[in-house]
């Protein structure tokens, strides 16, 4: 008895907050549930959204934003992490620290620095590259570069979780198996290719999951760098779901909106565990 | 190598084969390119912080200079003065009260209940730590539209109620202390329960002092989440003074023209009690982040 009455608490909460929602949110995709309107229409919201040429553009780079950050972002812990992990302590803490940095200060701070360094009149960026002879670009104004834009600083506040991470990981790693690659005189990548990338294998799988679902949720950096814009290339779903919602007040095409996202990435992180779930323990 | 030779002969080339290794890893050319882009990668992270730092103590004309001013050779303290005329002291106690009400509620009942799912047995245990956990690999985007159509029926939105309960929900928090309450030894709840102490007792007294690390590890991941939770802050809130602080930073950004030394003092003030609790306590923090990636 006593048992329910220490899980009662945390259980409730989850219950009322998390699990009541997220069936309510499948429910009222089926509605149109907006401020003036509360009634069954089935799968048209569904269907709206499949003819809806913002919502697909909206994947599109959403799916995109997935395919370019997630692998840079590995990539780049692995290299950070394989470059710190056998210095001093101080010196490890220093770098984590460096690259946590922009993940733990507010994403608020980090967009208004951003949005200064791309101002196309007085940001450094477009100084640093006149230096070079480019002309100057309205780095988060043109269709060309705002999504790449985006991206950067999604990178600089997503690899702290990742390099803590691998830093971490690689430390287990017993060292006499490098250092007995290192005596048969293996290569530093055949070293990586062959010990390291597969016994990170359970810690590659968490960063790659939760680096995509991260990706997915990017939300602020959206809204306030470019709302979205210039004509909806940087919009995401998730900032599809807020226009629709908290902008127009369309809660159940928002909600089906939700619904779909989160199929996609249901199916996504399905096959991550496919393909990276090889059961390598150590 | 030639195996077949006298093993005494074998002595000479090991050592050096690892005078050769030692000497690789100090200085090839691989290893000099790998440093110098960690320091580029380094500068790269550090300096929008220099620029928000600097970019405070900047008068406008100055900050939108070009070329730009490097360092602010007549630091001002206009900025600020300029940034408490908004209801400053407001959001950041905000901030503050929900992380810390967040941060309290979800370590109490994230212990409670990771620990009788760690070290008790009754039915229904394995289907509810399940469901935690599915609910932990689940994406939170079909909860965010609902919730908010439930917490306007309520009546919560814009109220410290509608911004705080909802986060205590928190999944994460249950795994991460079942995750620890695991390494606890049998015998010492065996023990107390020998000596008859009540559960509570037990709880209070052996479970909540072994489970401190977890607790502080914690703690300090849910007051930096709660305090950067800014999607959640944003559609709860209604009216300036329930901003919190990132929210009021964010709507000092002008339509069309923008005060960058104003702005930069904003999100200096933002960012820095983060940063730096965070660098204060990045022991607990990071084992927390490495313990809830380790499989159980």
């Amino acid at each position: 008895m006593m048992s329910y009455l220490f899980l009662l608490p945390a259980f409730g909460f989850f219950l009322l907050f998390v699990a009541y929602p997220m069936v309510k949110g499948v429910y009222i995709s089926f509605f149109d549930y907006s401020l003036r309107d509360f009634s069954f229409i089935g799968l048209d919201n569904y269907i709206s959204l499949i003819k809806d040429d913002n919502f697909m553009k909206s994947m599109g780079n959403t799916l995109l934003l997935v395919l370019i950050t997630v692998p840079i972002v590995i990539i780049f812990s692995l290299f950070v992490s394989m470059n710190i992990y056998k210095k001093k302590e101080f010196a490890r803490s220093f770098f984590r620290g460096v690259f946590y940095l922009p993940a733990v200060s507010s994403v608020v701070s980090i967009t208004v620095v951003w949005g200064w360094i791309y101002h196309p009149n007085y940001g450094i960026l477009n100084y640093l590259t006149g230096l070079f002879g480019m002309e100057p670009v309205s780095w988060l104004g043109d269709t060309r570069t705002a999504l790449l834009a985006i991206i950067v600083v999604l990178i600089t506040t997503s690899v702290g979780q990742p390099i803590i991470l691998y830093v971490a990981s690689i430390g287990n790693i017993p060292t006499s198996y490098i250092e007995a690659a290192e005596i048969d005189r293996a290569t530093p990548w055949q070293i990586f290719r062959k010990i390291l990338w597969p016994m990170l294998m359970p810690t590659n799988l968490y960063i790659i999951v939760i680096t995509t679902i991260n990706t997915f949720q990017c939300f602020a950096l959206i809204q306030l760098l470019t709302s979205g814009g210039p004509v909806y290339s940087t919009s995401t779903v998730m900032y599809g779901v807020y226009e629709q919602a908290f902008m127009l007040g369309h809660f159940g095409y928002a909600s089906a909106m939700g619904v779909i996202l989160a199929i996609v990435i249901g199916i996504i992180s399905i096959i991550q565990f496919k393909y990276f779930g090889s059961d390598v323990e150590y | 190598m030639n195996y077949t030779t006298n093993p005494l002969e074998l002595k000479a080339p090991i050592i050096q084969s690892k005078k050769v290794s030692a000497w690789r890893k100090e200085l090839t050319i691989p290893k000099i390119i790998a440093t110098i882009l960690l320091i580029l990668a380094t500068i790269f992270f550090i300096f929008p912080f220099y620029w928000v730092v600097s970019g405070a103590f900047k008068l406008q004309t100055v900050a939108t200079t070009i070329p730009p001013e490097w360092f602010p050779l007549k630091p001002t303290l206009q900025n600020w003065t300029e940034l408490f005329k908004n209801p400053v002291e407001r959001w950041m106690f905000n901030s503050f009260i929900i992380a810390f009400a967040e941060m309290a509620a979800i370590c109490i009942v994230s212990s409670c209940a990771g620990y009788v799912l760690a070290k008790k047995s009754f039915p229904g245990r394995g289907i509810i730590f399940t469901l935690f956990v599915a609910a932990m690999a689940l994406p939170k985007q079909v909860i965010l539209v609902p919730l908010f159509t439930m917490l306007a029926d309520f009546g919560w939105v814009n109220t410290y109620k509608g911004l705080i309960l909802p986060a205590i929900g928190w999944p994460f928090g249950v795994f991460l202390m079942k995750q620890f309450a695991q390494t606890i030894p049998g015998e010492l709840i065996e023990a107390a329960k020998i000596d008859g102490s009540s559960e509570i007792r037990l709880f209070g007294t052996i479970i909540l002092p072994l489970l401190k690390p977890a607790v502080g590890a914690l703690a300090i991941f849910t007051f930096i989440t709660s305090w950067n939770d800014y999607f959640s802050q944003l559609i709860m809130t209604r009216s300036t003074s329930m901003m919190t602080l990132p929210l009021g930073v964010a709507t000092l950004r002008g339509e069309f023209t923008t005060n960058y030394g104003l702005l930069m003092a904003g999100a200096a003030l933002a960012s820095i009690p983060m940063i730096a609790i965070f660098l204060m306590f990045q022991k607990a923090f990071t084992q927390g982040i490495t313990m809830g990636a380790v499989k159980g």
